[in-house]
């Protein structure tokens, strides 16, 4: 943000006496210059690589496997230690077949159920630090939201499989599954409830984990909404709970589906959490929301290790097309809540103070 | 006289409606202190009966042991962040605030840069952790090692600084540039006296929070920091370097109860870490805003 140079006064006026080092000054802003951009283009060209990286080493597998990767669902590394076969050109290990929809499939419903928990969540919270709670007790509890988005993804996963799991299986699932009806929808919650590792305990563990993002964004925009307008609703006689779904939240609401959308990508591309609550069961699709089942990043954090010992590189290239499966529907989740924002942005910015 | 249409709520409905908001408000607030309260009080629980202090002063024998060469090397990656991506996205954000040039429309240039910043904030860090791997790990020959683990980490956290960077400056007052404008400087020294200097508080603020988030990262560090048992060696090639996550994921789930009490450790130290980082940076904000507001 360069201010106008005004422009220079004809009058004769006592010169200024000349700053020393002038030149000195101008290397700085020199410095200044070069060193932004070139700080700016560093996290271009990194991500620029990542992506390149991906393609290069997804290509193989790609070649063998082709769309069918993400419609197929089994996963066979094959047999690394016996013979090689040639498919499409590229050398692989006799009898591997890799498929990646039952882990795409448990990446949608994962945060599919993330989403679900944690948007009402999020918008309770907002509304209860900014409008139902007084100042001093808004900003202690607040903290708490950040405290949540603060704790290392890989104890929350520890949390969840050594605390919430168990008491979810034992204390909770079973009541759900025992007295639901066997009606479309409802009949995924009932059957085997397991020993809570899977599907819903890997959505609930997710929507904790994405809370802090909707719940600290919503809880600025319904700062930013002016105070007019809701007290206008309210002299007309509106309850709070009216103005809140009328006035506040329609208000702010395509900033909030933004914000929604930035959770839901980082709900995509959770790995540690869910690889130790998920039960990481490869190739096969969850048949109640109990099952056990793995996701895309899950599955990479989990076997790219084993996926070394394969000689002919085939598997480490399987784990490069998942990877970039995985990037591509993140690069467009998070480009969509960009658009979103932005807009939200754009459209909440020339309302500002009443 | 007026006409109620039958469509309209009764008094008692719309009152009772409140009182479910306000139980609505009340109990999401409640999902989220219960369980932040739950997993700390969790993590102290399971960590405080087996909890010995020469944990931070003995070497890990993996399952068993102590925890120091984990603390000093998850402390070296977060020394390498700073610098790393503390120096990188701070100047990025100083750019996109300050110096980037306005285009013919009246915005900011950088709109790539910008771009690619949001869409980085998102990425799935174990994407990154896997091509750190076949990169640089396997690809450079650099091996397990303090290099790719902290460029991949500071990848992942240079959008979370330049975002706060960005964020700070712009809660600069315009006149503060203007007066150093007038006041003859030039736009390097104002930036360096003036400008950067009194988002600096927003600015330290944003590396805690990114320092919180590498510290506490698991999957870009699994396949390039490796894992080591001995303390991190000087060498940023070559030599695997430990750090406490790593003892969370691969010590909770083996057989013996030594192995759980080096995982759970390592729990209760890092979120004593995380919640060092939260506070010092709250701190910063409330003193920062105190001032401000006297200020005015």
């Amino acid at each position: 943000m360069t201010v106008p140079s005004t422009p220079r006064s004809t009058t004769p006026v006592a010169r200024a006496p000349r700053v020393t080092g002038a030149r000195r000054h101008r290397r700085e802003d020199r410095a200044w210059r070069i060193g932004g951009r070139l700080a700016t283009i560093l996290p271009v060209v990194g991500f620029a690589f990542v992506m390149i990286v991906l393609a290069v080493k997804a290509w193989p597998a790609f070649r063998v496997s082709g769309l069918g990767f993400i419609t197929h669902s089994a996963w066979q590394p094959g047999n690394t230690y016996g013979g090689t076969q040639r498919v499409h050109g590229v050398l692989i290990p006799q009898g591997a077949t890799y498929g990646a929809w039952p882990m795409l499939l448990g990446t949608l419903q994962t945060s599919a159920i993330a989403l679900l928990v944690a948007l009402p969540i999020s918008i309770g919270t907002a509304f209860a630090l900014t409008e139902r709670l007084p100042k001093w007790l808004s900003a202690p509890l607040g903290f708490f939201v950040e405290i949540l988005a603060g704790v290392p993804s890989v104890i929350i996963g520890l949390w969840g499989v050594l605390v919430l799991g168990p008491f979810l299986s034992r204390d909770v699932y079973p009541i759900v599954a025992n007295h639901l009806p066997n009606v479309p929808v409802l009949r995924y919650f009932r059957g085997s409830v397991g020993y809570g590792e899977g599907l819903l305990t890997s959505g609930l563990v997710l929507g904790l984990m994405i809370v802090p993002v909707i719940a600290s964004t919503t809880r600025d925009l319904f700062l930013q909404v002016p105070p007019l307008p809701k007290e206008g609703a309210l002299a007309l006689g509106m309850t709070d709970a009216e103005v809140a779904r009328r006035v506040t939240i329609p208000w702010v609401r395509s900033g909030i589906i933004g914000a929604t959308v930035l959770g839901l990508g980082r709900a995509l591309g959770e790995t540690i959490a869910v690889a130790m609550v998920s039960g990481s069961v490869l190739g096969t699709v969850a048949p109640n929301v109990y099952g056990t089942m793995t996701t895309i990043a899950a599955t990479i954090v989990t076997q790219l290790d084993s996926a070394a010992t394969d000689g002919t590189g085939f598997a480490v290239a399987t784990l490069a097309e998942a990877g970039l499966v995985l990037a591509i529907i993140s690069v467009v989740v998070n480009l969509l809540a960009r658009t979103i924002v932005r807009r939200a942005g754009r459209m909440a910015a020339p309302v500002g103070r009443a | 006289m007026s006409v109620v249409p039958a469509s309209y709520p009764s008094t008692r409905w719309r009152r009772a409606k409140v009182g479910l908001f306000r139980a609505f408000t009340i109990l999401a607030l409640a999902f989220v202190i219960g369980p932040a309260l739950w997993i700390i009080g969790g993590v102290v629980v399971k960590a405080v009966p087996g909890w010995r202090w020469n944990v931070l002063t003995t070497l890990s024998q993996g399952t068993s042991g102590g925890l120091e060469n984990a603390i000093v090397g998850t402390l070296l990656l977060m020394l390498g962040v700073t610098v790393v991506a503390g120096s990188i996205g701070i100047l990025t954000g100083i750019y996109l605030a300050e110096i980037a040039p306005p285009t013919r429309r009246g915005r900011s240039s950088g709109a790539v840069v910008r771009v690619v910043i949001d869409v980085l904030s998102g990425f799935p860090s174990i994407v990154l952790g896997y091509v750190g791997y076949v990169a640089l790990v396997v690809g450079l020959h650099w091996g397990y090692s303090f290099l790719p683990a902290v460029l991949i980490l500071s990848l992942m956290v240079i959008p979370y600084i330049a975002k706060a960077t960005e964020s700070a400056l712009h809660q600069v007052p315009t006149s503060y540039r203007e007066g150093a404008e007038a006041l003859g400087m030039s736009l390097g020294y104002g930036l360096r006296k003036v400008v950067v200097r009194s988002a600096l508080p927003g600015i330290v603020t944003g590396l805690l929070l990114a320092l919180a988030i590498a510290g506490g990262e698991t999957a870009p560090l699994l396949y390039t920091a490796g894992a080591s048992n001995t303390l991190p060696s000087i060498a940023p090639l070559h030599h695997p370097v430990a750090y406490l996550t790593y003892y969370v994921w691969t010590d909770w789930n083996q057989p013996m109860a030594s192995a759980h009490v080096v995982s759970y450790d390592a729990s209760l130290i890092l979120i004593v870490m995380v919640l060092t980082l939260l506070v010092v940076s709250r701190v910063i904000v409330a003193r920062t805003q105190r001032h401000s507001e006297s200020a005015r």
